[in-house]
């Protein structure tokens, strides 16, 4: 398959990035800063991040709430207009195939997807939709979200209205004259916004950030900003053999639909609600300056083995290292001592709360 | 101190009477970004030439640092464990890695001059 780039991929280059090949994509890892400055700067003052890779998909047609809800399990049907909700695509045994973040726009659902999975979801998704159904993959966009404490009041310069957002709702605004979608939500931990602006545009709005100091950020400070904010990684923390109550993602699933049912793999997801699971998500802080990658293995403080660390570096926020991984449910209450496989040695660590960086959204 | 020697795998040797001090090099930090732990061999460890002696890990990943020169190991720098930032802000000076005394100074020859390890690395960027 042909490597693809976003339409910022020149001046990305330009501003130093270094890239990786990332779902088929070149993506700045980082750029001249590097990862703890990238990160630092988000978490004081605000960075943007080119996430056009991912998938923008959008669907409309009548009684489309019916259809979705069979795999997504999300309250669509009382889901407002431009309100946002994270959700999931799951598989007929609750599995999740994708996590993604689901808006209502007032003709359509816009769903946006991770970049890995998109191909594989929109098929997944149309098997459940109907010849009124019409959906495609925007590719007229770009995607962008600024994070940080200062994003709004950066923002407000350049689009008029957008510091009224609450989190994870939506509006349409103006940007240089052209219509732009913002929604007030991200994936750092911080307060920020994802924005939906014209390909002919997007390097218009980076250069007014950057004006104001808004750092570019690569996938390495985006990986140690999530995992501080305790936020799972498609791929690592999620996959279709783990369901969201292992996941400890109860939450994302509208209560309405837990008890109602009528998606996939409820019966599975709902017995694992009442009885509890074999194993669970949990936040992993190491002792001392260990890091435990991921693949670690984990073991109890009696030397049995109890699970693996799905994503684990070290957070420059919290100035430790941190981790996420599964373990056997008996050993996920917080405060718990474990053991960390690395290098042929055992360290130990302990069960910790998530997230391990804690910032207050607006409300 | 001799002029310093560099490996094709980024570690610089400086010769002292028959011990040699081992880092990584400046290419090789900015090859591996902000790095955040470390880990150095312990006095008296016998570790043979290209064989793993150490390890480093960035944000990003973990990575092996390989002794360019075989012996045993007399002393491993304390800072850089305490600090692995120091690494990534002076490699080539007060950030060293090991100390280790010389089995056979021959492989020594076989290390490349700063000029030839420039070139090397202008040659093969990653």
């Amino acid at each position: 398959m042909e490597v693809q780039k976003t339409v910022l991929y020149n001046y990305h280059k330009i501003l130093g990035a270094k890239f990786v090949s990332f779902a088929g994509y070149e993506m700045p890892i980082q750029y001249s800063d590097g990862i703890i400055k990238e990160h630092i700067s988000t978490r004081t003052h605000a960075g943007f991040f080119d996430v056009s890779h991912m998938g923008q998909f959008y669907v409309s047609g009548e009684n489309l709430e019916v259809a979705l809800e069979k795999i997504i399990p999300a309250d669509l049907k009382n889901l407002k207009v431009n309100q946002s909700k994270y959700s999931f695509l799951l598989n007929d045994s609750g599995g999740v195939i994708d996590d993604l973040i689901i808006t209502r726009r007032e003709k359509s659902f816009c769903i946006i997807l991770n970049a890995a999975c998109k191909d594989n979801d929109i098929k997944q998704i149309s098997k459940y939709l109907g010849e009124n159904h019409k959906f495609h993959l925007c590719t007229q966009t770009s995607l962008i979200a600024v994070q940080g404490p200062k994003s709004a009041e950066i923002l407000e310069k350049h689009i008029k209205g957008v510091s009224d957002l609450k989190f994870m709702q939506g509006n349409t605004f103006e940007f240089d004259g052209e219509k732009i979608y913002v929604t007030r939500s991200g994936y750092t931990g911080e307060d920020g916004f994802e924005m939906s602006v014209l390909n002919t545009q997007v390097e218009k709005l980076i250069k007014n950030l950057l004006e104001d100091k808004v750092k570019p950020i690569g996938l390495g400070a985006r990986d140690t900003l999530r995992l501080e904010a305790g936020l799972c990684l498609y791929g690592h923390e999620l996959n279709e053999e783990i369901n969201p109550i292992e996941a400890n993602l109860k939450w994302a699933i509208a209560k309405k639909r837990r008890e109602e049912g009528g998606f996939n793999g409820w019966e599975k997801i709902k017995n694992n609600i009442e009885k509890g699971t074999s194993k669970l998500r949990v936040g992993i802080l190491p002792e001392g300056k260990i890091i435990a990658r991921e693949g670690t293995k984990i073991f109890s403080s009696t030397d049995m083995e109890i699970g693996t660390i799905t994503s684990g570096t070290f957070g420059p926020s919290v100035n430790v290292p941190v981790a996420m991984g599964y373990v056997n449910s008996n050993f996920s209450k917080i405060g718990t001592i474990i053991k960390l496989e690395v290098r042929g040695k055992k360290y130990e660590a302990k069960v910790a709360e998530l997230p391990f960086y804690k910032k207050s959204y607006a409300k | 101190m001799s002029e310093k020697k560099f490996s094709k795998k980024h570690e610089w040797v400086s010769v002292e009477g028959d011990i040699a001090t081992v880092g990584i090099t400046k290419h090789a930090t900015e090859m591996l970004g902000d790095i955040v732990f470390v880990e150095v061999p312990e006095a008296g460890k016998v570790i043979e030439q290209n064989n793993q002696a150490a390890v480093v890990e960035s944000t990003k990943a973990a990575s092996d640092v390989y002794t360019p020169i075989s012996g045993e190991v007399t002393e491993s720098n304390k800072l850089i464990v305490d600090d692995p930032s120091s690494v990534n802000s002076d490699p080539e000076g007060v950030s060293w890695f090991f100390k280790i005394k010389i089995k056979d100074s021959s492989e020594l020859d076989g290390l490349m001059t700063k000029s030839d390890y420039d070139k090397f690395v202008a040659e093969n960027p990653s």
